[in-house]
Order: C-alpha cells, then structure tokens, then sequence
C-alpha cells in the first residue's frame, strides 16, 4: 500500500485467503438455490385438481419413516400424492437440472453462448425417433419399455453421434464451428424427415405435437427411474469438469499449452451432457429454454466461473422446471399447457429483466 | 537448467513449407531471440516447440524428444506466453495465473494449498497481487502482458517461450517486461526463447540471435555479429543505421533517404 510515497507493510493475509479473487459457490446463492428448490416442490405437491393439506403432505412423506409412520392419511389422497404428484415433482427436478446443467456444460465447451443442449441435434434426433415410432408403432413396447422414449433416447444419441462424426471429418475437431455446423445440419436433416412423417400421417399429428412441446406427464415412478441413472451419471460427470471447463475459456491453443486436451475434455462432457439430455428428452419432449435461460441468468447474477454456473444451474433448473410445470397443469386446468410454452412464456421475460437490470455485462 | 535442440526441423502448413531444415541448439540459461522479417517463421517454431503444431524432424528438451512426452509432460517443461493471449471477460488475475497450475494436477484434480502458494509467490514478485481479484478485461496492457507471464511462470518450466513480448506496449513497460523476463531467467535458471521483431531490444537482451528468413536460419550468433547494416539490408529490404551504444548493445535505426520538407517550407 503507498501513502504519501511511503511503502506500508502488508497487513498480514489471514491463512486460509491465500489467493483472493478465486471463484466460490457463494453460500447465500446455494442456501437460495436450496429453498428455491423446496419451495417449488412443495408448491408443486400442494397444487392440483384434488384439494390436499400441508399437514397431509408432510405426513404422507413422513409416513415411510419409521417412528414417523403413525399417520393416518386418508389412502387416496396418498395414493395421489406418491404415484401422481411427488413423482411428477421429482421428474420435473430431474429434468430441469439436468437440462440447466447441460447446457451450460454446452455453452463452456464450444465457448458460445448460445449453445444449449440441443445444439448438435439432440432435440431434432429425438423428434425423429419420437415421430417414427408414434406413426409406424403406435402402443408398441420393447422388452416392456414404451417405445416412444426409446425412441427418441436412441434419435437423440444417434444425432450428436452423427454431427461429431460430420465435423471431425470436416476440421478435425481443431475447433468448434465445424462440430456447430454439422449439428446444424444434422438437425436440419432430421427434422425435414420429422416434418415430411408428421405431414404424411396426418393423424398421429396431436400426439407428435403435444410430444415435441414437452410434458411430464408420468405414471407412478417409471420416468423417475428410466431417467435416474442417466441424469446422475451425467451431473456428476460434468461437475467433475467445473476446473477444466473455466480453463477450456482460454481457447484451444492455450489449453493444450496446459498440458490439457481440449479434444478429450470436449468429447467427454459432451458425451456426458447427450447421454443426459437424450434421456430426459426422451421422457419430457424437448422442452425449450431452459438449458439456455437458466446458465445465463446464473451467469448474469453471481459470476462466469463454471465452479459456480454448473451447480447453481443444476439447482435453479430444477426449481425453475418444477415451477413451470405446475404452473402447465394449472393454468388452463383441468387441461394442461405444454410445458415449453411455459418455460418460454415464463422463461423470455424474466430473462430480459435480468438481462436488462445487470446491464448484460457479464454475457 | 535445460537445453533445447531442434534437428533438422520442417513445418508445413497444409503443402506450404514455413521452415525447413533448422537446427538450433539453446544452451541452459540462454536467451535465444528469434529475429527476422515477418512471416520468416519465428512464431511458428514457438508452436512447434510447445507442440502445438506438428513437424518433421526432432525437437528435443534435455535429451528427450519432445513427441514423446505427454502434455502434461510438457507443459511441465514448456511455458509459453502467446502474443496475443486470450484472457476470458470476468475472469480474475489469480484464476487465470491459477490456470498454469494445470499441468501439475491430475485430470479430475483440484488446484491445493501448494498451488495457492507458488500463485501467491509469483502474483508478488510480478507486483499483480493487489490486482489479484482484478478481472482480465480492467487490465491496463502491460498488466496484461505480466498476467500472461505469471500464468507461464506458474506452471514451474525451466523453458520459457514467449511470442513478442513487447508488441502493443510502450517504451517503458517494454522495457519493464523485458527486464522483468531477463531477471526471472537469472533467479530461475530459465531458457528462454524469444521470437523479437525489435532489434534493438533483441540485441539488448539476448544473449544470441537467431536471424530466420523464409524459414530459413540465415545466421546465428552474439548480437554484434548478426545486427549488421548489410545484413539487414539484405533480409529486411530495410535502410538502417546501427550504432553502438558504449556498453549497452547496438541500436539499430531505421534511416530515411528523403527526408520531406517542413511543413509550410516551399520548395523552390
């Protein structure tokens, strides 16, 4: 410190601060993150045609435990809340978080930031996959999974499959454009398919729609369990990447002067971030938005260090999925709206304040 | 201390020949300046050495080819500062200083107290520990340049290669870093290889030259054997003068052939 030309002794740094300026989960946004969360599950457990009480709710979550287990809520409304509600929440969780924390796990791997999770065509494969087997195998199921979600998992894989084979023939993966172009193009590709099937079997048509704008729809814990070890398997993998994906920002050249493998840490998340998204895309349709608004409004409001954005994201996704959907299903009860439309609708605006009240500085 | 030594060293860029059948050897704790027109090469015989563009030929760091060695290796041994570094908007100095800690964790690995403390050493010696929390984009040009220095620094390499480390600066933080990487390479024992497009500090600070045209190493030795007038008349297509500064190496000046009138002066 220099005060009137005269050189200050530092004041000792306390021991654990050794570095200042180092990205830190801030405790108030995770605690909030958290609530947000809860918040929204519990809201999402309480609203619905059925009127059921807090004090229900908290005794039929009680009730499994033992010691807590002397509760005497009424069997339907149970039976409501743990084959209908609860697991719609805990999807609608899973969903978003998983959608929130892939595409910011898109946005730092190709250092763009208009990547979402659906950038390299999973959305497109798995409107294809979807459509086909609505329109040619209506009911069918394989080895007692419906196929529609199989379906669509294996359009969804096969399509990012295909765009990483198309750019690294065309740059050799020695930068992202070409693996951003040939994701353009395969989705191109896919959805003139898509849109030629859904125009020649006019029929199917409501249930292709209501499929590629999202739901969550699920009976009892199946969606919950077919998209469990995916999302978790893909979360964890890319919150193991948090270092290397703030220092993939430094650009290719520079990472690989590290000593780190730009190729290695693009194709590892990249697969980690499809298998997850291919798998909730499957269950929900392809919800829009959400892998874009939420990593950005993180961003925006608590910093760009990846060590921030992907857990935040995977919070406030969740909470923010769950909140749209009970807002999907009540909105215009006793029909429900299609999730994407919420999320867009919800989602648009409230980015705009944000974006609009940091003063986009931080994009 | 370690020597680099290139054998016989090609590079290609697509089918364009950029440098053909260099061989150079940098002893430990030399200066070696790469020097020559643009486009002779010199940045991409940087690139070659840090490996980030293939070549034919052999590059070697203490006896060992560098092909082998895996990245990590490397950036163990190799330290570059590019010309124009990318420093991410938003991020702090002492994340991005952080970041050359790389090289010595494990894929999944976290940066631990030894790496705070090598950071926090060097952040104190380049004087950007009370910027350490700065973000990269308030930083003035040659805090950048130093920021860019301590990244190279912290991955701990006894190599240090930097790509014109004085271009877009002033007279004076030119001669801040130059003197702060002549220093450094005294305290560390580093090697340090150059690519200068200014002579005069090139002649100034290193201990060699290494005169590179079309690819090519025309001449290589101490800097009162390569800085001649006819030389760089010859490689440069310039018109110099170069003078000798009593002690404090040779000043190469470039010298017009007409000079033009004062302005308002009417030429009869």
């Amino acid at each position: 410190m220099l005060i009137l030309g005269r050189r200050l002794p530092a004041p000792p740094a306390p021991p654990l601060a050794l570095l200042q300026g180092l990205p830190r989960l801030p405790w108030v946004w995770a605690v909030a993150g958290v609530a947000a969360l809860l918040g929204a599950a519990i809201l999402g457990v309480l609203v619905g045609p059925v009127h059921i009480g807090l004090g229900t709710v908290v005794q039929a979550v009680l009730a499994p435990i033992p010691w807590f287990g002397a509760s005497s809520v009424d069997p339907s409304q149970a039976s409501i809340l743990w084959s209908l509600r609860i697991p719609r929440v805990v999807l609608g969780a899973l969903v978003g978080g998983m959608l929130a924390t892939a595409g910011a796990a898109y946005q730092g791997v190709f250092r763009n930031p208009l990547a979402d999770p659906y950038l390299l065509g999973a959305a497109a494969g798995a409107n294809l996959g979807a459509t086909l087997a609505i329109a040619f195998a209506p009911g069918s199921s394989l080895i007692g999974v419906n196929l529609v979600p199989l379906a669509g998992f294996v359009g969804a894989a096969l399509a990012v499959a295909g765009a990483y084979a198309l750019g690294r023939t065309v740059t050799g993966l020695r930068n992202t454009i070409g693996l951003i172009l040939a994701g353009v193009a395969i989705a191109a590709f896919f959805n003139a398919i898509q849109t030629y099937i859904q125009q020649a079997q006019t029929n199917n048509i409501r249930q292709v729609y209501s499929w590629i704008l999202g739901r969550l729809v699920t009976a009892g814990w199946d969606g919950v369990l077919l998209v469990l070890p995916y999302v978790a398997i893909s979360v964890a993998v890319i919150l193991l990447h948090r270092r290397l994906l703030d220092a993939l920002s430094v650009g290719d050249e520079e990472v690989t002067s590290l000593g780190i493998s730009a190729r290695r840490v693009r194709l590892i998340v990249v697969v980690a971030a499809t298998l997850g998204t291919a798998a909730v895309v499957a269950i929900a349709g392809t919800i829009a938005f959400v892998g874009i608004i939420i990593p950005h409004t993180v961003r925006l409001l608590v910093g760009r260090s990846y060590r921030v954005v992907i857990p935040l994201s995977l919070l406030f996704g969740a909470a923010f999925l769950v909140l749209a959907d009970t807002a999907a299903r009540t909105v215009a009860a006793p029909a429900e709206l299609p999730i994407g439309v919420i999320t867009a609708f919800i989602g648009a605006p409230f980015f705009i304040v944000v974006m609009r009240s940091t003063r986009a500085a931080a994009l | 201390m370690t020597k680099v030594e290139l054998r016989g060293v090609g590079i290609a860029y697509e089918s364009e020949v950029v440098v053909s059948e260099l061989d150079l050897t940098v002893s430990s704790g030399e200066w070696l300046a790469l020097i020559g027109p643009n486009g002779a090469g010199k940045t991409t015989i940087l690139r070659a050495i840090a490996r980030l563009v293939s070549y034919q030929g052999e590059i070697q760091i203490d006896g060992k080819a560098v092909h082998n060695l895996t990245g990590r290796e490397l950036a163990r041994r190799v330290a570059m500062v590019m010309q124009e570094p990318h420093m991410p908007d938003g991020m702090s100095v002492s994340q991005y200083v952080l970041l050359g800690r790389s090289p010595h964790l494990t894929y999944f690995g976290k940066e631990g107290r030894t790496d705070h403390r090598v950071v926090a050493d060097i952040l104190e010696r380049l004087s950007l520990d009370r910027l350490a929390a700065r973000p990269l984009d308030h930083l003035s040009g040659g805090e950048r340049q130093r920021a860019a220095i301590a990244r190279a620094l912290a991955q701990q390499a006894p190599v240090l290669l930097v790509d014109e480390p004085t271009s877009s600066l002033d007279v004076g933080r030119q001669q801040e870093v130059l003197e702060l990487i002549d220093a450094l390479r005294a305290e560390q024992g580093l090697t340090v290889i150059a690519a200068m497009h200014e002579l005069t500090l090139a002649g100034q600070y290193a201990d060699r030259l290494a005169l590179l045209v079309g690819g090519k190493l025309v001449a290589v030795g101490a800097p009162a054997d390569v800085l001649t007038e006819p030389a760089i008349a010859i490689h440069y297509h310039a018109h110099v003068r170069v003078l000798s500064l009593n002690g404090s190496g040779r000043a190469v000046v470039p010298v017009r052939s007409h000079l033009p009138s004062p302005p308002g002066e009417v030429v009869p």
